[in-house]
């Protein structure tokens, strides 16, 4: 049965009326036409369709849309602020810590909700907190410089 | 492989016509028959092929390659904005679209830079000369006293008189041409090319605002899910979709041999897909991954030589000490982020496709004759790709949503699951290698005999010096020379087609012959290479690395590898280490020198070597497409294990200085030596030889106990 549903996404109020079992990926994608977060293995393996709710990680193509209700989403088109990227965007780009970019909203995601939980994390922490993301064009490296500038600036103060 | 043929739309075009002083803006009327005379071999001549100029300054670039995470998107650009004399940030790359860009076979072989980017600058630099002489008229002052600086032509005396390209172009078409070829700038003189220049596209990527085939939802767009077999060769017995059909708002499609289910959203789609019930005969292959080698030796075609020198039996007659070893190299899938996705939307007699692909112009001839369409009338429009490595050469899902949006009358996209990329992607083929070689006292390789088993010949030719040889062919990784019935599904391109198998068994069997030399594996290379270049990268490769190789086994884990892809040379160094009870293998360093002639942009080209490395460790280590009965048994990414966070060694690089030699391609060279340089570290490590490819702790393990 169809249920309207009621959620903040990205700071604005939204209403689906849809099935609630539907996963939240493909509302985000196809009802409300925001296709920053990625589909790209569908079982939960891979990380390309990372949100949050709540703060929290959450992976898109696993969450059904129902959990959501009452809740605080947010994705890859919620980050920039007044016109302005969020520190791990600016990294990102700085470190060109992506290449084809298909997983890149996801990576900047999980990066967020990692930051969120440790501010400081280590090499290791960043490692073992992404390990869920996974770029087949292996910019991995340059992913985990890009998180430490942020980490480093927040540590600094100046994020 | 065929050369890049062209073709450029110049019909019902705006032309400026410069004739003395004054300017004429004409039309030219296109036919048929005159496009299908220019499409020939090579890019065209024509520079307005290649630039626009607009009112506002901009740049557009037009190319008919793709960008997929390689970076040409911004290297292309650098060339332009150099010879051009315009800043970089004015550039605006169009890529891929079959109306505005000249014809191009495709994006694949590490070929755009190398091949496509000579042409880019002879137009750049043309297009140059000739809005220097448009300004010399304008302003009245002879060409040898104006400069160009950023779009700019002024005269360098103090005076007013300048103008800029956009004034002088005017958004228009220049209809003048030189007769002579203006000459490119020496690299020497370059402030844009050659220069670490971060990617043109991250902004639009780290948004989300980049758009991927899947992301272009025309109004009424519905998504398709199509019925598959459970298996390759497995065929349709009957199908009920009367339980799919209940569903609200589906449309269930039966034509011909497609069954599909559409909805305006893909999960719905894919719901009612399930709900369909589906009978098939069982597929009459009967091979797995522990048959398939000598399933391919058995089915081998007569072979073709690759290359010969010198006698092989007289070689023998030389030799004081001979080697011969089998190696093999299993199934391994592209595994790109984006799955195949194309959008089709038919609007009267013209259709619209965007769509996944690196091959936009066989897109629109497969669609044209899908639609029985002149080709004119399908455009394709190649957004971002996510990943290609040789998989979107090809696919289906072009095709299907071409003819789901004809029976529909809607929009349609088909998008693949994970499930369907594994099954309908045309892997890098299994492959069988035999060598047989010998040295002759003084250490020195007297003879190589080569049989190659389906690997495909690139990279197959020795490069040490070597009297006598023969390099055998039997079958090759594309539909040619018998390859593709014989594999139980597709095959084709991946990364570095055949090479990454060749320098394999090559690589691996050059420090076999180093240990029966009682030399370490560096050493033996240097003593038995003549080509300066290759020596020149092994050294440098070694100098970062920083460690001396010993007589393998050493227990160090260093391994080695050297090789000649398409003209970019280079060489890898690693260590491993290797846990003896599990039988893993991590991977701690990894150094790669490249000498890839003229670098554009330094810090694209270490970017495809770390990612080449990165991508490499997973057919190295884990990546084998199991199968059973026409079955692929690996449907995602819990079972088909490619490269995460935690097995990224520490990366170091070395552009090779060579600006001499024009540039050749980096997008693959750098992981076609990573079976060979690992497997030959782990040999290293524990003394014991790896065979296969990938190197699971199953096999490592089998060879411990």
């Amino acid at each position: 049965m169809r249920k309207k549903i009621q959620f903040n996404l990205n700071g604005k109020i939204v209403n689906v009326a849809s099935f609630p079992d539907r996963m939240l990926l493909w509302v985000l994608r196809s009802d409300l036409e925001l296709t920053g977060t990625k589909y790209s293995c569908g079982k939960g393996f891979c990380g390309a369709c990372t949100v949050l709710v709540n703060n929290e990680l959450v992976l898109s193509c696993q969450f059904p849309l129902k959990e959501a209700e009452g809740k605080k989403v947010l994705t890859i088109e919620g980050l920039k602020k007044n016109g302005k990227l969020h520190p791990l965007q600016a990294a990102f780009i700085q470190h060109n810590a992506l290449q084809c970019g298909h997983c890149t909203p996801g990576m900047i995601m999980g990066a967020y909700a990692l930051l969120l939980e440790n501010p400081e994390p280590s090499a290791r922490d960043i490692i073992d907190g992404m390990e869920g993301n996974l770029c087949r064009c292996g910019s991995y490296n340059r992913i985990i410089q890009a998180i430490q500038t942020v980490a480093r600036a927040i540590r600094g103060g100046t994020s | 492989m065929r050369d890049d043929a062209y073709s450029f739309t110049l019909d019902r075009r705006e032309f400026l016509k410069l004739v003395g002083g004054g300017i004429v803006v004409f039309f030219t009327t296109g036919d048929p028959s005159a496009l299908q005379q220019r499409r020939g071999r090579g890019y065209p001549e024509d520079f307005n092929a290649y630039l626009r100029i607009g009112e506002d300054g901009r740049v557009s670039c037009f190319t008919g390659k793709i960008e997929m995470g390689q970076g040409v998107h911004t290297s292309l650009a650098q060339m332009l904005a150099e010879e051009l004399d315009v800043p970089l940030e004015l550039v605006d790359m169009v890529m891929g679209d079959t109306d505005l860009c000249m014809y191009d076979s495709g994006t694949f072989g590490s070929r755009s830079t190398k091949y496509f980017g000579p042409p880019l600058r002879q137009a750049a630099a043309e297009a140059r000369a000739i809005l220097i002489q448009l300004a010399s008229e304008k302003l009245g002052v002879p060409k040898g006293k104006l400069r160009v600086k950023d779009g700019t032509i002024f005269v360098p005396d103090g005076s007013a008189k300048k103008v800029s390209y956009a004034e002088l172009a005017n958004g228009k078409r220049i209809e003048q041409h030189l007769g002579k070829k203006p000459p490119i700038k020496h690299y020497s003189k370059h402030t844009i090319s050659g220069k670490p220049t971060d990617r043109m596209d991250s902004r639009l990527k780290v948004t989300g605002e980049a758009k991927f085939a899947g992301d272009i939802l025309p109004a009424g767009t519905l998504h398709a899910k199509i019925l598959r077999p459970p298996a390759h060769g497995a065929t349709l017995k009957s199908a009920d979709t009367s339980e799919a059909k209940k569903i609200p708002d589906i449309q269930v499609i039966q034509d011909k041999d497609v069954i599909a289910v559409l909805h305006k959203h893909p999960d719905v789609a894919e719901t009612a897909l399930g709900l369909i019930k589906a009978k098939f005969e069982p597929s009459g292959s009967k091979l797995d991954n522990t048959t398939i080698f000598q399933h391919l030796k058995d089915s081998a075609p007569e072979g073709n030589v690759v290359t010969e020198e010198g006698n092989i039996q007289e070689g023998k007659r030389f030799s004081t000490k001979t080697f011969e070893k089998a190696y093999y190299n299993h199934y391994v899938a592209h595994a790109p982020s984006e799955p195949h996705t194309a959008v089709v939307n038919i609007q009267g007699d013209q259709a619209t496709v965007w769509a996944s692909t690196q091959s936009p112009f066989r897109a629109q001839r497969e669609v044209a004759q899908v639609l029985g369409f002149p080709q004119e009338k399908v455009r394709v429009i190649t957004p971002f790709v996510g990943c290609g490595f040789g998989g979107k050469n090809q696919g289906n899902q072009i095709t299907e949503a071409a003819r789901l949006a004809k029976l529909t009358g809607k929009p349609v996209q088909v998008a693949w699951t994970r499930k369907e990329e594994f099954l309908y992607d045309t892997f890098r083929p299994a492959a069988v290698i035999d060598i047989q070689s010998g040295l002759n006292n003084a250490n020195q390789i007297v003879f190589w005999e080569y049989h190659n088993y389906f690997a495909g010949d690139r990279s197959s030719q020795p490069f040490y010096k070597i009297p006598h040889y023969k390099v055998l062919s039997m079958g090759g990784w594309g539909g040619r020379s018998g390859g593709r019935s014989v594999h139980p599904f597709g095959v084709g391109a991946w990364r570095g087609p055949g090479s990454n198998t060749n320098v394999f068994a090559i690589e691996s069997h050059i420090d076999i012959m180093a240990e029966g030399a009682g030399m370490d594996p560096l050493e033996f290379r240097l003593h038995n290479l003549t080509d300066e270049r290759m020596k020149r990268v092994l050294r440098v490769a070694a100098d970062k690395f920083g460690q001396s190789f010993s007589k393998a086994p050493s227990g160090n884990g260093y391994g080695l590898a050297c090789t000649d892809y398409l003209g970019t040379y280079l060489a890898t160094m690693a260590e491993v280490n290797v846990n003896q009870k599990s039988g893993e293998v991590r991977v701690e360093r990894v150094v790669c020198a490249q000498d890839t002639g003229e670098v554009i942009n330094p810090e694209g080209v270490r970017m495809q070597i770390e990612g080449c490395i990165t991508m490499g460790l997973g057919y190295c280590l884990t990546e084998e497409i199991r199968f059973s009965n026409g079955r692929i048994l690996d449907e995602n990414f819990d079972t088909y294990e490619i490269p995460r966070f935690s097995w990224t060694p520490k990366i170091e690089t070395v552009l090779v200085d060579n600006p001499e030699m024009p540039p050749q391609g980096c997008g693959e060279p750098a992981i076609t030596s990573m079976g060979a340089v690992i497997a030959n570290a782990v040999y290293d490590a524990i003394g014991n030889r790896m065979f296969t490819l990938p190197m699971t702790p199953a096999r490592i393990k089998k060879t411990l106990s």
